[in-house]
C-alpha cells in the first residue's frame, strides 16, 4: 500500500526561508534511509505558495476564480511530500516518526494519507462504468 | 486496547529492522540460523518490554544492542574463538545514535548484501531460496510466505529451517563473492528475486490470478539491492524490469478477475510513476557502458510497450530485434516463440508462422500452453479458423490457471464465429 507523508508549510518555509544545514543533511539521510530500504517511490518540495495559484469555484457552474499567491494559514498549505511503498499501515506511521521534525521550532506538521489503489476504486461500479466509458471513447479517437 | 496496537507497531518495526539485525549478527556469530534466534530473542524482549515501557526513540538500535547482548553472552558460554570474543566485546558498548548511522551507511550494506548471497546460494533448492529469503531479507513470516505460495505453514518451516541447518553443514561462508564467481552467484541472486515476483506475478496454479505481495517484496528487494551492488548492470535491469511489469498489474484482470492481455490492457491505467522509474532503472543498466544483459535486454522490451501510448504505436520491429539480442544472450524456445510474436507484428503473422512451426517439433515445448495459444493467435489472423480452434483447445488443455483455461475456450469458440463472418 501506498502512503503520501505530506510536510505542511511553516512560517519559515512560506518566506522562502532555507531550512538550517543541520536539517537539510538529516533529511538527506532520512531519504537515503527510504531508498536503501527499498519503500521511496518519489519525493519532492514545493516552492512557497507565493509563487502558487487557486483557482476556486465559489459558485457552482460558474467560471472558476483564479487567485494569484501568496496564501495565508501556513498550516492548510503543503510545503511537501514523500510517496512511500509500505507493508502495513503501521509500517507508514514508523516511517513517518522518524523523519526530521521538519521545522524544529514548533510548528512542524507531517500528515499521512494512504493513496487510493485502483483495486479500492474497482470495487466501485459507477467508476467501472466510466472507466468503460473512458476505454470506448479512446477507441473512437483513434479511429477518427 | 494499546496493546495490540502496541504490537502491529513492533511488527512494523520488526520488519523494518529485521534484515539489517540478522546481517550483522551474521557477520559476528557466522550462522544464520543462529543469528535469527538471536533477533528473534530481541524481538522477544521488545514484546515484552516496550508496552508498558513506551516505544525506545531508535527502536532499531535497542534491538541491535540487545541481541549483541546476547550474542556476548552466548559467545562467553560456548567459548568461541577467544580472539573473536574480545574483539567483540571491546565494542559491547550500547550503541549511540551515531554508531548506527555509521553502521547503517557503510557496514550494514555490505552485510545485507552478504546475506542476500547466503540465502540465495546454490547449495539449497530453488524453493529453499526463496522461503529463506522471504523470511531474513523481506521481513515476512513463515506464515504469510505459505499464504503467498499456498502452502502449508509447517512446510514453509520445514523448508527455511532446513536450509538454515544446510548453510551451517556447508559451512557456506558469510562473504560477498569475487571475480567471476560474482557474476555466477548474482546472477543466482537475480533468478530468485525475480522468481519470487513472477510467482505473484502470474500464480501457475488454483483460482488466483495474482498476488501482490510477493510482487511487492521481490520488487523491493531489487531496490535495495540496485543500493547495495549499484555497479552491477544486470540488477538495475532486474528492478526496470520488475518496475515496468507491476506498472500493469491493476490492469491484468478485470472485475471479474478475468486475466486481460497486455493488448487489450487499459493503457491511461498503468502506472506512470513505477513506469518512469523503470525507465530510470534501465538507463542506470545502460550507463554502465556493458552491453545489456539478459534483465535489461527484457526491461526494454518492457519498455518499449510502456512507451506505446496505443497499442497500434508500439515498435515492433525494435520489439523483435530486441528479441533477437536477448535470443542470443539466453537462447530458449520460449524466447523464440516471443520473438515470432514480434516478427508476426512487424512484419506479418505469414512469416512469424514460419518460426512458430518450427517450435512446433521443439520436444521441450510439448506441454507449454502459450505455444498453441499463439499459434492459434496466427492462425486467426491467416484466417485458418478449423485449425486455430483445435490450438486453443489444446492450450486450455495444457494450461495449469483456471481462470486462463476459460479464456482460451472462449477464444476456441470465437474461431466459429470468425468462420461465419
Amino acid at each position: 500500500m501506498r502512503f503520501m507523508m505530506i510536510v505542511k508549510a511553516t512560517t519559515d518555509s512560506e518566506e522562502g526561508k532555507m531550512p538550517s544545514p543541520e536539517l537539510i543533511e538529516a533529511m538527506q539521510k532520512y531519504n537515503e534511509e527510504l531508498v536503501k530500504a527499498g519503500v521511496l517511490l518519489a519525493a519532492d518540495g514545493l516552492q512557497p505558495s507565493s509563487s502558487g495559484i487557486r483557482i476556486s469555484y465559489p459558485e457552482p457552474g460558474s467560471k472558476p476564480k483564479i487567485m494569484d499567491g501568496p496564501f495565508t494559514e501556513a498550516k492548510e498549505i503543503i510545503a511537501g511530500y514523500t510517496l512511500i511503498e509500505v507493508k502495513s499501515r503501521e509500517e507508514a506511521i514508523e516511517w513517518a516518526l522518524r523523519m526530521p521534525d521538519p521545522h524544529g521550532f514548533g510548528q512542524g506538521e507531517i500528515e499521512l494519507r494512504q493513496v487510493f489503489e485502483a483495486v479500492d476504486l474497482t470495487d466501485n461500479p459507477e467508476f467501472l462504468e466510466k472507466e468503460a466509458a473512458l476505454r470506448k471513447h479512446v477507441e473512437e479517437q483513434k479511429k477518427a | 486496547m494499546s496493546l495490540p496496537k502496541t504490537q502491529r507497531t513492533i511488527e512494523a518495526i520488526w520488519r523494518i529492522e529485521s534484515p539489517k539485525l540478522i546481517a550483522k549478527l551474521t557477520g559476528m556469530v557466522r550462522d544464520v540460523g543462529l543469528a535469527e534466534d538471536l533477533a528473534q530473542d530481541a524481538l522477544v524482549v521488545a514484546l515484552e518490554k516496550w508496552p508498558h515501557a513506551g516505544i525506545p526513540d531508535n527502536p532499531g538500535a535497542w534491538l541491535m544492542t540487545t541481541a549483541k547482548r546476547r550474542a556476548i553472552d552466548l559467545l562467553r558460554r560456548t567459548k568461541i574463538r577467544d580472539q573473536k570474543y574480545v574483539e567483540i566485546a571491546k565494542n559491547a558498548d550500547l550503541y549511540t545514535e551515531e554508531d548506527i548511522d555509521h553502521v547503517l551507511d557503510g557496514e550494514i550494506g555490505d552485510d545485507l548484501l552478504r546475506l542476500i548471497f547466503m540465502t540465495c546460494h546454490p547449495v539449497l533448492s530453488q524453493d529453499a531460496r526463496v522461503a529463506l529469503t522471504l523470511r531474513l531479507l523481506c521481513g515476512l513470516t513463515t506464515e504469510e510466505i505459505a499464504r503467498s505460495f499456498l502452502v502449508a505453514e509447517s512446510t514453509i518451516a520445514q523448508r527455511i529451517v532446513r536450509a538454515k541447518r544446510t548453510l551451517k553443514e556447508k559451512e557456506i561462508p558469510f562473504e560477498v563473492p569475487l571475480g567471476e564467481e560474482l557474476h555466477v552467484r548474482l546472477s543466482t541472486v537475480l533468478e530468485v528475486i525475480y522468481l519470487m515476483f513472477n510467482e505473484g506475478y502470474s500464480a501457475t496454479s488454483g483460482e488466483h490470478w495474482i498476488r501482490p505481495l510477493l510482487c511487492q517484496e521481490a520488487l523491493r528487494l531489487g531496490r535495495v539491492l540496485a543500493e547495495i551492488a549499484p555497479n552491477e548492470p544486470e540488477v538495475h535491469g532486474l528492478v526496470a524490469l520488475m518496475e515496468i511489469q507491476f506498472s500493469r498489474f491493476k490492469t491484468r484482470v478485470n472485475s471479474k478477475g478475468e486475466p486481460i492481455l497486455l493488448m487489450d490492457q487499459n493503457r491511461a491505467q498503468w502506472d506512470q510513476l513505477l513506469i518512469r522509474r523503470g525507465l530510470a532503472a534501465l538507463e542506470r543498466s545502460r550507463k554502465s557502458g556493458r552491453s545489456l544483459g539478459p534483465y535489461s535486454l527484457q526491461a526494454a522490451i518492457s519498455a518499449c510497450h510502456a512507451q506505446a501510448l496505443t497499442p497500434e504505436d508500439t515498435d515492433w520491429p525494435r520489439i523483435a530485434a530486441l528479441y533477437e539480442a536477448l535470443s542470443i544472450v539466453m537462447p530458449s524456445p520460449i524466447v523464440e516463440l516471443n520473438r515470432a510474436v514480434a516478427i508476426s507484428m512487424a512484419f506479418g503473422p505469414d512469416i512469424g508462422i514460419q518460426i512458430v512451426d518450427v517450435l512446433n517439433a521443439d520436444p521441450s515445448l510439448k506441454k507449454y500452453h502459450l505455444l498453441p495459444s499463439v499459434r492459434g493467435d496466427l492462425l486467426v489472423k491467416l484466417g485458418r479458423y478449423d485449425e486455430a480452434r483445435a490450438e486453443f483447445e489444446r492450450a486450455a488443455s495444457l494450461t495449469q490457471n483456471e481462470r486462463e483455461r476459460s479464456l482460451l475456450l472462449n477464444r476456441a469458440m470465437e474461431c466459429e464465429k470468425g468462420k461465419s463472418t
